[in-house]
C-alpha cells in the first residue's frame, strides 16, 4: 500500500503507484455502496468540514455522503454566503476554522492556488474539491475508476477530452492523471478555449472533432460555462454544437466501443445530445457519479489514516 | 565638511569603462580628484581605505514606490531612505502612483518636503502624466516641472486613448518633459496574472502573451514618432519588444528603455508552488526573454536597470495569486541581484554601473552617476564577492515582499555617501 500524502491537493504530486492504491481502495467501496448497510467507522471521531467558497450541489452532496458513509462528523459551510462577504481573508478564515479541530478540510475556491495557500495555514489533511482553473483531482480519479470499470485497465487507451480546455480544471487533473498512467490523451476543441503551450504536456491538440475523436477509448466531455457562450469565446451556443457539439455523426468517428463521460452538470443541446447521454450503452455518466462516492470515501480514508499516523508520531516524539 | 580621501579602491568608473586601482578624494561634497594608483601623503584630508574593495558611482534607481501619501505603513521617506542607503542607492527617482497620485504642484511640494526632512539620499520625484493616472486630462507639466518633476508618467496605468496620450506627449515635448511608460496593451493585459505558456497553463493562472508589451511599445513609438517627444519605456521584459526599441532608436527618435532586476535575474519558473512574492508586473518572463534582455543591456539597446522598488504589506501578498497584489521591494537588492549578472560572467561592473547609475542620471538630467572630477561625492563602496543568504525581516524597508528571502547572494555594501556625507556603514 502506497499513499505518502497529507493533503490531496493536486494530481500533479501523486506518483503513480498512488494513483493505483487509491483506486483499489475506492473498488472495495463501490462494493460498500452497493450493500445493503452502507456503513463503516473508519472516520469515526474525526471531523470533516465541507469548505465552498463556490456553489457546488453534486461534488459536494458526493463529499457529505462519503464522510457520512465512513463515521466522520460532517459539517457543511457555504462560504459565498458567509465571511467573504464580510472582508475576511481566506487566511483569516482558515485560522479560525482551524481553531475548531477539523481533522478532513474539503475546500473549493474560485481561484486557482487557492486551497493550497490555505492548506499551509491549517492542521488538518486538505482535500481540493476544485481550485479555479487549476486541479480537481477527486474529480480525474473517479474519472479514472469509471475508465477502469468500463475498459478493464487504465494504460494505453486514447482518451479525447473536448471542449473548454482552457477554463476547466476537471481537463488539467485528466491530463496529468492520464498521462501518469500512460494514455494517449487528445484535446479537442476551438483554439479560443484551448490554454497556451499545451501540447508541452505531452497531448495530442485538434480543433476539429472528425479527427480528434478518430479511434478514441474514451470520450470525455467538457461543461461550457454559460458565461463564455456571449461571442466572446465562441460565436454562439448553436455553432458551437453544430461544430464541437456530441451527437451520434460525431460519436462514430470514435470506436466502435468508446464510452461517453461528463463531469455534470450537463447542457443538453449544447455540448452533448440528450440521447447520446442517455444511452446506457455508451454512456458511463451515471457510474462517473457513482464512483465519484467511491473515491472521496478512498480518499478521505487514506489521508486520515495519515493523519493519524503522524499524530501518533507526534505523540511518541513528545 | 572636512575632505575625505578614499584610498586603496578599486574605481568603476561607467563613464570610461573602466575598473582601475587608485583613490579619490572628496572635498564640499564633490569628487575633487581622482588619482590613478597612490595619491600623495600630503592631501591633509581624512583617510578611509578601501582595501581594495569595488567604489562606485551611487546608483540613481529610477522607479522607486514611496508610499507616502496614502499607505505610509508599507513604506515611508524613512524607512526606504534607510533601505536606500543600506543599499548603495543614493538618488531615488521617485514614482507618482501613490494614493492619491502625485499630479498637482501642491502633492509634489509635499514629497519634496517629507523627502528632505525624512531621507538621507538625494530624492528627485516623477510625477503623474494625466491627473489621477485616469489617461483622461494632462497635468499641468509646466508648474510640476518648476516645482520639481524630473519627468512625467502614470507608471503601470496605460494612457489608453491615443489622442489623449499623443497631445501629452506633444505639450511635454515644448517643455523638453521626459515621458515614462510602461508599455502594455491592457485589452490583452487584463485580469493577466502571468505570462502564457506552459506554467501558467499548469497553475490555470489567467495569463497574458508577451506580445502585449510589444503592442504597446509599437504604439508609444509611433506617436513619438510623431510627436518627436522625448520618451523612455520603462519595465520592458520580452524579447519581442526588443526588435521595436532598435528601430526606433536607429531612426533618431529621443527614446531610451529600462528593465527592472527582476526580469533580469527571475523567470516564470520561479512563481513555483503560487508564491506570490514573485508576483510583478508585468509578471515574470521565460528564460529566453531573461537571457536577452540581459543581452540587451550589454549591447546598450536597454538603458537602465532599476530596482522597481513596490512595497506590499503582508495581507496584499498573502492573498491566492490572482488576487495578490504585485510587486517587490528591491532597494536593498538591486546590487546584489544585479552582481549575479556580473558572476555569471554576462555583463561587467562598468556596464552595470554605466545602466544603473550613469544613464539614469544623464536621461533625467542629474549631475550625479560618475566618478569624475565635480560630479557630486554620491558613492557606493562594496565587496562584490562578499556571499550572504538574504533574510528579509533584516531589510530597512517597512514591507518584506521580496523574492529573495532565503536567497544565497553575493555583494555586500561595506559604505555609502550622498554628497560627501557617510549615510551608511556596514
Amino acid at each position: 500500500m502506497t499513499f505518502h500524502q497529507k493533503h490531496l491537493l493536486g494530481i500533479e504530486g501523486l506518483h503513480p503507484e498512488e494513483i493505483r492504491t487509491l483506486l483499489d481502495l475506492s473498488e472495495t467501496y463501490v462494493d460498500l455502496n452497493r450493500a445493503a448497510s452502507k456503513h463503516s467507522d473508519v472516520l469515526a471521531g474525526l471531523t470533516q468540514i465541507n469548505m465552498f467558497f463556490e456553489a457546488s450541489t453534486r461534488t459536494q452532496a458526493s463529499f457529505e455522503i462519503a464522510g457520512m458513509r465512513l463515521g466522520a462528523d460532517v459539517m457543511n459551510m457555504a462560504m459565498q454566503a458567509s465571511s467573504i462577504k464580510k472582508g475576511e481573508t481566506l487566511i483569516d478564515t482558515a485560522l479560525t476554522l482551524n481553531a475548531m479541530h477539523p481533522d478532513l478540510l474539503v475546500v473549493r475556491h474560485p481561484h486557482s492556488g487557492a486551497v493550497n495557500l490555505l492548506a499551509e495555514k491549517v492542521n488538518a489533511a486538505v482535500l481540493n474539491a476544485g481550485d479555479g482553473r487549476h486541479e480537481h483531482p477527486t474529480q480525474a480519479l473517479l474519472d479514472a475508476l469509471t475508465i477502469r470499470y468500463a475498459k478493464g485497465r487504465l494504460h494505453r487507451l486514447s482518451v479525447a477530452i473536448c471542449g473548454d480546455i482552457a477554463h476547466s480544471r476537471v481537463a488539467r487533473s485528466n491530463i496529468l492523471l492520464l498521462g501518469k498512467m500512460e494514455n494517449r490523451v487528445r484535446l479537442i476543441g476551438p483554439p479560443t478555449l484551448m490554454p497556451s503551450k499545451i501540447e508541452e504536456f505531452g497531448v495530442e491538440v485538434f480543433d476539429d472533432m472528425e479527427e480528434g475523436l478518430r479511434d478514441a477509448d474514451v470520450v470525455m466531455m467538457l461543461r461550457l460555462q454559460r458565461e463564455r457562450m456571449d461571442g466572446g469565446f465562441i460565436p454562439s451556443e448553436r455553432e458551437y454544437y453544430h461544430r464541437y457539439g456530441l451527437d451520434a455523426e460525431k460519436l462514430a468517428f470514435a470506436k466502435p466501443d468508446a464510452i461517453v463521460m461528463h463531469p455534470g452538470p450537463m447542457n443538453r443541446g449544447v455540448e452533448i445530445d440528450g440521447t447520446i447521454a442517455d444511452d446506457i450503452n455508451r454512456s458511463v455518466i451515471q457510474d462517473q457519479v457513482e464512483m465519484g462516492v467511491a473515491v472521496r470515501m478512498a480518499a478521505m480514508d487514506l489521508l486520515a489514516r495519515n493523519l493519524r499516523a503522524a499524530r501518533e508520531r507526534e505523540r511518541a516524539d513528545a | 565638511m572636512s575632505d575625505t580621501l578614499l584610498t586603496n579602491a578599486r574605481l568603476i568608473d561607467p563613464e570610461a569603462g573602466t575598473e582601475t586601482d587608485g583613490a579619490l578624494l572628496i572635498s564640499g561634497g564633490l569628487i575633487a580628484r581622482v588619482f590613478a594608483g597612490p595619491p600623495p601623503a600630503d592631501t591633509g584630508a581624512a583617510v578611509v581605505d578601501c582595501r581594495g574593495k569595488c567604489l562606485a558611482p551611487g546608483i540613481v534607481d529610477l522607479g522607486v514606490k514611496i508610499c507616502e501619501p496614502g499607505e505610509r505603513h508599507k513604506e515611508s521617506f524613512r524607512s526606504a531612505g534607510r533601505a536606500a542607503a543600506a543599499g548603495g542607492v543614493t538618488t531615488m527617482i521617485t514614482r507618482p502612483d501613490t494614493l492619491p497620485a502625485i499630479d498637482s504642484p501642491e502633492q509634489l511640494e509635499f514629497v519634496s518636503r517629507r523627502a528632505a526632512e525624512a531621507a538621507p539620499v538625494r530624492i528627485h520625484p516623477m510625477a503623474a502624466l494625466t491627473k489621477g493616472r485616469q489617461g483622461r486630462e494632462m497635468v499641468e507639466i509646466g508648474f510640476l516641472q518648476d516645482a520639481g518633476a524630473v519627468a512625467f508618467t502614470d507608471a503601470d496605468a496605460v494612457v489608453t486613448d491615443t489622442k489623449v496620450f499623443s497631445r501629452c506627449l506633444t505639450y511635454a515635448r515644448a517643455l523638453g518633459a521626459l515621458v515614462i511608460a510602461h508599455p502594455q496593451e491592457p485589452g490583452l493585459t487584463g485580469g493577466a496574472a502571468a505570462t502564457s505558456g506552459k506554467f501558467a497553463s499548469l497553475r490555470g493562472i489567467p495569463a497574458v502573451s508577451p506580445m502585449a508589451e510589444r503592442m504597446g511599445l509599437e504604439r508609444d513609438l509611433a506617436l513619438v514618432e510623431m510627436t518627436r517627444a522625448r520618451y523612455h519605456a520603462d519595465n520592458l521584459s520580452t524579447a519581442a519588444a526588443l526588435p521595436a526599441l532598435e528601430r526606433a532608436k536607429a531612426a533618431g527618435l529621443d527614446v531610451t528603455a529600462g528593465v527592472n532586476v527582476h526580469h533580469l535575474t527571475l523567470n516564470a519558473l520561479d512563481v513555483g508552488d503560487y508564491r506570490t512574492f514573485f508576483k510583478i508586473k508585468p509578471p515574470l518572463r521565460d528564460e529566453d526573454d531573461r537571457l536577452a534582455m540581459i543581452e540587451a543591456v550589454g549591447a546598450g539597446l536597454i538603458d537602465v536597470i532599476s530596482s522597481m522598488h513596490t512595497p506590499q504589506d503582508e495581507e496584499s501578498k498573502r492573498l491566492p495569486f490572482e488576487e495578490a497584489a504585485s510587486g517587490a521591494v528591491a532597494l536593498q537588492t538591486l546590487l546584489p541581484a544585479a552582481l549575479r549578472l556580473y558572476h555569471a560572467g554576462q555583463l561587467t561592473l562598468p556596464q552595470l554601473f554605466r545602466a544603473m547609475a550613469l544613464t539614469p542620471a544623464q536621461r533625467l538630467g542629474l549631475p550625479a552617476g560618475r566618478l569624475s572630477e565635480s560630479a557630486p561625492a554620491d558613492l557606493v563602496l562594496f565587496d562584490p564577492d562578499a556571499p550572504f543568504v538574504l533574510d528579509r525581516f533584516k531589510l530597512e524597508s517597512k514591507s518584506k515582499n521580496t523574492p529573495f528571502d532565503g536567497a544565497r547572494m553575493e555583494g555586500k555594501v561595506l559604505k555609502t555617501w550622498v554628497g560627501g556625507r557617510e549615510v551608511f556603514a556596514a
